[in-house]
Parts: C-alpha cells; structure tokens; sequence
C-alpha cells in the first residue's frame, strides 16, 4: 500500500513538473519539444474528420452472436447507429424507440422504454438470444429508473438475456467511455461455469489476434484452446467462454470490461497490449508463460533478430520518405514513433489529441531524441482547413493520418489491427512495406465505418 | 406503437438539417453536443465533407459543465475559433441535453457577437425533428438575416421602403429591423414586377429549398438549373451551389421556386419582405414545363400557389382504377412526382409524407403517417410502392417496390442510384 501511494505521489509529482513546464498548445500543431503531457492542446470546439475506419459500439455489439440491438434515443442520436447497422448489413438486427421532445418531461420514460422494447420483441420474426438495450445521455440527466426497466422487462421475457449497455458520450470526459462500457457489457451474459484449465480467452479485442502471433503459437502449442468474441460462430460457443481460466485484453480499451469479467467470474487476468518494445514484449510472454501449464517460452532473441531484420529491410525501401502516424491505427502510437526513429525512418507528424498514460516513458524519450517532430491535432477546428495537398511522397500509418497527409500510399489498420508482439512489429514493417509501394484509394476507404466489417456503400 | 421501428431508418434530424443548410455560406456552425452529432452529420447526412471544408464543429459538452451550467466555455470556445477562422456569421444549434437543461442560447449568442463582432443566429433544434424543420428554419433565418434590401439606382429597398445607412456588408440585414413601416406590400410588388417585364427580358427567380438531403450531389439540381435558366434568371440558389453574393441579392427575383418543404419558410420570409411571391414544385421530368408555366404566372399575378394542385384540379381523368400506387417520402418532391404520373399516365398515386409539412402545400390523397407501424399498414395492400429502398423491408413480397433511394433516410448507402429526377421516369 505504501508503495502504492508513493508511487501515486510520485506520478504526480511528475506530472505537475510537465505541467508547469509546458501548457497546452492553442493552436494545431506544434514540435513534440513542446508538447504538453498528457494534453498537448487547449480543450476547445471539435472537429470531425471524415476517416472513420475505428470501430463504434454498433460495430462492436454485432460481435456478440445470436443478439439484437436496441437503442431508445431521440431522431439525430438514432441516425448514426441506425445507419452503421445498415452499411454494415445488419439491419436485421437493430430496432429503435424514439424519443420525443414531450417525453423528456412528461415522466412517462420508463414505460415508452418498457413498452417500445416490448413491442419490439413481440414483432421481431424470432426472438434474439441476448438483446442489447442502449439508453443514453437523457436517461442519465432525468435520473431514469434503470433497475426498474431491467427488471420488468427480464420478468416479461424471462428467455432473453438483457444487457444493460450506454451510449452517453457526456459522461466519458469524466468516466468511462461508451466503447469501454460497451467492451465490459458484451461479456455479461457469460454465466460462471466449471473452469477449462485448457482454455484462455482473449477479450475485448475488435479483431481477431493473428495466427502468427507468439501469443497464439504458444498457447496452442501446449495444447490450449484460445476463444475470442471476434471467431466465436455462435451463441453456444460465446457462453463457452465462461468455461476459460484466463482473460487477456491485448488492447486498452477493453482492459476494464476484461477486469469485471475475471473478478466475477473467478478467472486469472493478464494485460498484455501491443508493444513495440522488446522488453516488455519479453515480459509478456514470460507472464503469459507462467500462467499456462506446460507452456514454452520461446526464442526471444531469434524473434528480435527477425524483427530488426524487417525493420532494417523497410528502412532501406522508404529510404527517407517523410512518415506520418495517426492514434486510431495501434494504441501505443508513442512506442511505435519511438521504434521507427531509432531505426532511422523519417517520422515527420504524428497526429494525436493526447497521450496515453502508459506512454510516458516514450513521451519523455521523444522529447530528448525527436525535438523537432511534429504534433498535430486531429480535433482541432483549424484541422478543418488543415492543409492536405503534399508537394512531395508521405506515407502515411493509419486512416487519419492518410487523410491529413493527402496521401495515397498508406497503412489502412485501426486499433492494431489484431497484431500483438514479434509478430505484430513484422506484420506491421510488411503492411509499411505494401502501402509504400502501391497506391490506395483513400477517399473511397477511409469514409467506410467499421474497418474489416461489411460495407455497403 | 408508434414511436418503435423495427426494421426502418430515421430520418436526418434537425441538427444535421441547419448543418446541411448553411454549409456553402461560409458559417460556422457549432452544435452545443458531447459527441456523436458531428459523425453522424458528417458520415451519413452530409456527401460535401471530404471535399468541400466547411466549419461544422460540436462543443464537447461534459456532464460537469451541462450540470454546472458553465457555459463560459462554450462561449471561449467558440470566439477562440471564430477569431482564428473569420466565419461570415455563427450558428449555435442545440441538442437534447441544453434542451433539457435550459441553456440560455439567446442570451450567449448576443455575448458571443458582442466579443466577436460577428452575426451569432441561434437554431432552437432537439435533435427529434426532421431536417425539414432544421434545414427549413436554417433557410429562412438566411432569407431574413442574410438577404439584402434591393438595390435599385444606388436606394436600397425592402417592400418598396427606402433603407437608410445600408453598407455592403452582412450586418446590412440587421438595418431592416428599424425600418418596419407598413405599405401595401403586393401591390407595391406588384408595380415592381410589371416595371421589371417592361424593362427585362428574364423574370428573375431564386431556387429555395436545395440541399444534399434531397438532392444528393448527383446532376438533379445542375439538370432543374439548366432547364430553368432557359426560361429565367436564376439569382440564387438556398442553398447549394451560390455564393453568399448571390444569396444577398435573393429579394431582387420575381418570383421563387420551392423545390422542397424545407424552402418554404425562406419563401414566406421573402414574401414578407419584398412581397415576392413563391411557386411550390420540384421539376421532376413530365412536370418541369408546368413549374415554368406557374412561375411566369405567379411572377405576373404576384399570387403564390403550389404547381402540382394545377394538377390534380385540371380536369385531366385519372384513373382509379390504377390506385394502389405509393409514393413514400419528402411532400413537395412526393407531390411532383405524383403530378407527373398523372399528366403522363393519368395515375393518382397516394403520398405518404413521413416528414414535416404544411396544410398549404398538402394536395389531395397525401397521408401524414411517420410511423413504420402505420406506414406499413397504409401499403399492406399496396400494387407499387415508390420510396427509398430500406422501405422495401416492409412491403409484401408481391408489391411491385420502384427503389428511389432519399439521401436523407438511407443516407450514403444507394448515394450512387440515386436518380437524376430530371430524367427519372418512375414508372
């Protein structure tokens, strides 16, 4: 506990330090020698760019097989996700009760939410398994009876399973977030089962882990079964996710919702993001190793080997090509900076609006060694009027960056893309590698939602 | 019940309608939301945004300043910008939470013009109507704050009323408040328009109503401009396609064409202020050339009217027999395309207006059904529905469904089939 609170001390410490160096920026951009931690900009007015490939809470809500969506907001909330249903061809499985203006006063909300998801239900051609219920940020402001509703509405449909999930995005500057709210709820309807010492779960992942990664190879290789949200095929194998002794969220958004599913369930929990650090990738494994049974650590060394090998092969492809970076395309977009300009890449932007508090290692580190490279705004009003017309090649990682660069040649992922580790780094030199050599259609890719979804724009 | 959907989409909302409205003149618009407003608009409403900039931006209100009413931020904010980006006039739209909490819009956009010298207009959206109120509402504040007096021999002029102190400037429209005397408005017109035949060849019209939502951004609105302007002037388009120039010198046309409802209130407004009369009707093919008629009319009558109720009351037979025909979506487009397949084919199709309308342009067998539960029963029996495709989700499978995909329900997703309503036969 005492090192708990000296550390929180220190941390702070820390950071008013940073604060009272630096202040947030007023404008766009700005060298990252001045970049203020973890806010490098002023809170303001907030664009939108039109690069959309991340995925929202419908996209993520469709994973959970066998469920159907139901959202009780007013018209203009209503279209986005009505919509995002549709281009993703899942219209079939998404219903709406609207709100009008009168019942935000007339004290009748519980039963419009009562009786539209009733109606709903009773029309529907089959009654879904599991039936995700999003109240919003008026619920929230009238001090709903949410109890009340769930409760009613489980002793109506005692067959369905209902999950109480949120699209109230006035509360994520002070909470959390709808898409960390959405990644807890979507593992509720797991029920405790008897544990499967022989099989782990990857949670909260919007894309499946690839094959190749060190993650998978060694669980599988002592005989572990890896179950993940995104390649279950139906409802049956969802539930059997219960049966797991072990929860891995690789990515941190779900790290929350993987948390609650481990204390309530009574599963083991590791942590293991994305890193572009070969030590804590070690680290990773190690952790991963010690928890399964039977495991095998394998070769780092000939794994980082492959690794510099990749890097060095980009290297000598792009040349001095400048390179810009976006936050939506992996999470530790710091660690992966870092990694590019310490093997000579020429990382001129990287496009932000703040840093993420496992970074500051990095962020220190780029303030010494990167002075002069750049920090840009994505939702700052002057990115609107952001020039996008390069005079010269940039490759770009990432959809936003693509966008803001004006580039063809670009690393189309989002939220990591389902890379992790040794392999994840490779994959991610090779993805470089492509988008350096072959033109993309940006305006036509990064408008579509969801990336890896269906669309049908 | 009514307020359920099952399987259909909703229709833009209010906010994205000012958004739609405004974008090409130059604004800024701010709508005081947490977060989602913009994306929506952006992504599913709005096909100029990737490559037409324009300043549409949220507030990122958080619960802490909507509880606390601090409304201090969203005025620094919002000048901080403004004087960064040097918009031609500010619009703040609302959302349901400062619908809930009592914002006090009114009071920050007078602090907000005050700081910033720049014309503030404050939209009072929910985000539950349709963009046919936000658009509509956005449309008309133009016609009111935006449009100039009428410049005639260096006098500026509104209703026939000579405008003192008028500069070539936006706050210009601000001076007609003072001057509020009244004056036989259409007969004064009336002298004007007949001044204007005598001494010009084109009678000179705006277009109103014209926004992405309906239009899209394929060749409708280039083929309805290029058909007009071989019969008339075109001032100004409301709003895609002319500049803020062009918007000011609206109160110098004859006569206006509402090509959908959310031009109707700007061409109340412009009634009002230069007793401009308006003609109702979206020239869709086998019916442009009666719009043309009814335009020359009105503009030598001053007397406005819908053109598609010519239609229905010229005594042309239409056969019952053929009923059972549908059109679903936006009244006045609904009408004239109705009014098209009777001139043609002598058929009366039914409206179902899912929108907001006025009893002034509702013709004959128009149903006001906004649910999918009425709607779906108003076409059980239906022979052939006409309507954006996600309506095909609730016909019977033996209607005949004629797919005309309406940007603003289905938003991008049919963007690309959406018909040239100049060429478009619908059936």
């Amino acid at each position: 506990m005492l090192k708990m609170l000296h550390g929180k001390a220190k941390d702070e410490q820390w950071n008013n330090q940073i604060k009272e160096k630096l202040s947030p920026s007023l404008q766009e951009e700005i060298p990252f020698q001045d970049a203020a931690w973890p806010l490098p900009f002023v809170p303001g007015l907030e664009y939108n760019s039109p690069a959309h490939g991340t995925w929202n809470i419908v996209h993520m809500g469709m994973l959970l097989p066998g469920s159907h969506q139901i959202y009780v907001c007013g018209a203009n909330c209503n279209r986005g996700v009505i919509l995002t249903a549709a281009e993703m061809n899942a219209g079939d499985r998404f219903s709406f009760v609207e709100i009008k203006e009168e019942d935000l006063f007339n004290g009748q909300m519980e039963d419009l939410v009562i009786e539209g998801v009733s109606d709903i239900l009773h029309k529907l051609p089959k009654k879904p398994s599991v039936v995700l219920l999003f109240t919003v940020c008026v619920h929230h402001f009238m001090g709903c009876d949410l109890a009340y509703i769930y409760d009613t509405l489980r002793s109506r449909f005692p067959e369905q399973c209902f999950v109480d999930c949120y699209m109230d995005p006035i509360m994520q500057k002070e909470g959390l977030t709808p898409d960390q709210k959405l990644r807890n709820a979507l593992y509720k309807p797991l029920p405790m089962r008897e544990k499967n010492l022989k099989q782990i779960n990857i949670i909260g992942n919007d894309f499946p882990t690839r094959e190749e990664t060190e993650l998978k190879t060694i669980a599988k290789a002592a005989g572990y079964t890896v179950k993940d949200i995104t390649e279950c095929e139906g409802y049956e194998e969802y539930l059997s996710m219960s049966e797991s002794f072990l929860n891995i969220a690789c990515y941190p958004l779900a790290k929350y919702g993987a948390e609650q599913l481990s204390k309530r369930l009574g599963m083991k929990f590791l942590y293991l993001p994305f890193s572009f650090h070969y030590d804590e990738i070690n680290a990773q494994l190690k952790s991963l190793v010690k928890e399964m049974p039977g495991a095998v650590m394998p070769d780092t060394s000939l794994l980082r080997k492959r690794c510099e090998r990749i890097l060095q092969e980009t290297k000598e492809l792009v040349g001095d090509t400048k390179i810009t970076i976006d936050a939506t395309v992996v999470p530790r977009l710091l660690g992966l900076t870092r990694l590019l300009i310490s093997h000579g890449f020429s990382v001129e932007r990287i496009f932000t609006d703040a840093f993420s508090a496992e970074e500051k290692e990095d962020y220190l580190w780029l303030k010494e060694n990167a002075p002069n490279l750049k920090v840009c705004a994505t939702i700052h009003p002057n990115m609107r009027v952001y020039p996008r017309n390069p005079q010269e090649k940039i490759l770009a990682i990432g959809q936003k960056a693509a966008y803001f660069s004006g580039t063809e040649h670009f690393v189309n992922m989002v939220e990591g893309g389902g890379l992790h580790g040794y392999d994840g780094i490779c994959e991610l030199c090779q993805k470089i590698q492509q988008a350096y050599q072959t033109k993309k259609d940006t305006k036509d890719l990064v408008v579509r939602k969801g990336l890896g979804c269906e669309s049908c724009i | 019940m009514k307020q359920v959907s099952v399987t259909l989409s909703t229709y833009t909302a209010d906010v994205s309608g000012v958004c739609s409205a405004l974008y090409e003149l130059g604004g800024m618009v701010v709508i005081h939301d947490p977060s989602g407003c913009n994306s929506t608009y952006n992504t599913h409403d709005e096909p100029r945004w990737y490559d037409m900039d324009s300043l549409v931006f949220i507030s990122g209100l958080s619960q802490m300043d909507a509880i606390m009413g601090n409304d201090d931020k969203f005025i620094n904010d919002i000048v901080r910008a403004a004087k960064e980006l040097k918009p031609c006039f500010i619009a703040l739209v609302r959302t349901p939470i400062p619908l809930m909490t009592g914002t006090d819009f009114e009071g920050i956009a007078r602090v907000i013009e005050k700081q910033t010298q720049i014309p503030v207009f404050y939209f009072p959206t929910s985000g539950m109507q349709s963009y046919v109120s936000g658009a509509g509402m956005a449309l008309e504040t133009v016609a009111r704050e935006l449009v100039l007096p009428t410049n005639a021999n260096g006098h500026f002029k509104e209703n026939g009323i000579e405008i003192e102190n008028v500069s070539n400037e936006l706050s210009v429209a601000y001076t007609k408040k003072k001057n509020q005397q009244k004056l036989n408005q259409s007969e004064q017109k009336q002298i004007e328009n007949t001044e204007s035949k005598q001494s010009n060849s084109k009678i000179k019209i705006n277009i109103l109503g014209a926004t992405p939502l309906d239009f899209s951004v394929n060749s409708t609105l280039d083929s309805i401009k290029e058909f007009l302007s071989k019969h008339f002037e075109i001032i100004s388009t409301f709003a895609m396609g002319s500049s803020i120039e062009d918007i000011q010198k609206a109160g110098e046309a004859d006569v206006n064409l509402v090509i959908s409802s959310v031009g109707f209130p700007a061409a109340k407004v412009l009634e009002e202020r230069f007793s401009t009369p308006y003609v109702i009707g979206t020239p869709v093919k086998g019916f442009a050339g009666i719009i043309a008629e009814k335009l020359i009319d009105a503009a030598w009558t001053g007397k406005s009217q819908a053109a598609y109720f010519s239609v229905t009351s010229s005594g042309k037979s239409i056969s019952r027999a053929t009923n059972g025909i549908y059109i679903i979506g936006e009244s006045v487009i609904s009408q004239s395309l109705k009014a098209a397949m009777a001139l043609k084919q002598g058929i009366d199709a039914t409206v179902i207006c899912p929108l907001e309308t006025e009893p002034e342009y509702i013709g004959e067998n128009v149903l006001l059904f906004s649910s999918e539960e009425e709607i779906k029963a108003a076409i059980a029996e239906a022979k052939t529905v006409i309507a954006d495709p996600i309506y095909k989700t609730i016909c019977a499978d033996e209607t005949n469904f004629i797919a005309l995909p309406h940007e603003a329900f289905s938003g991008r997703i049919y963007r690309k089939e959406i018909p040239n309503l100049m060429e478009w036969v619908t059936i």
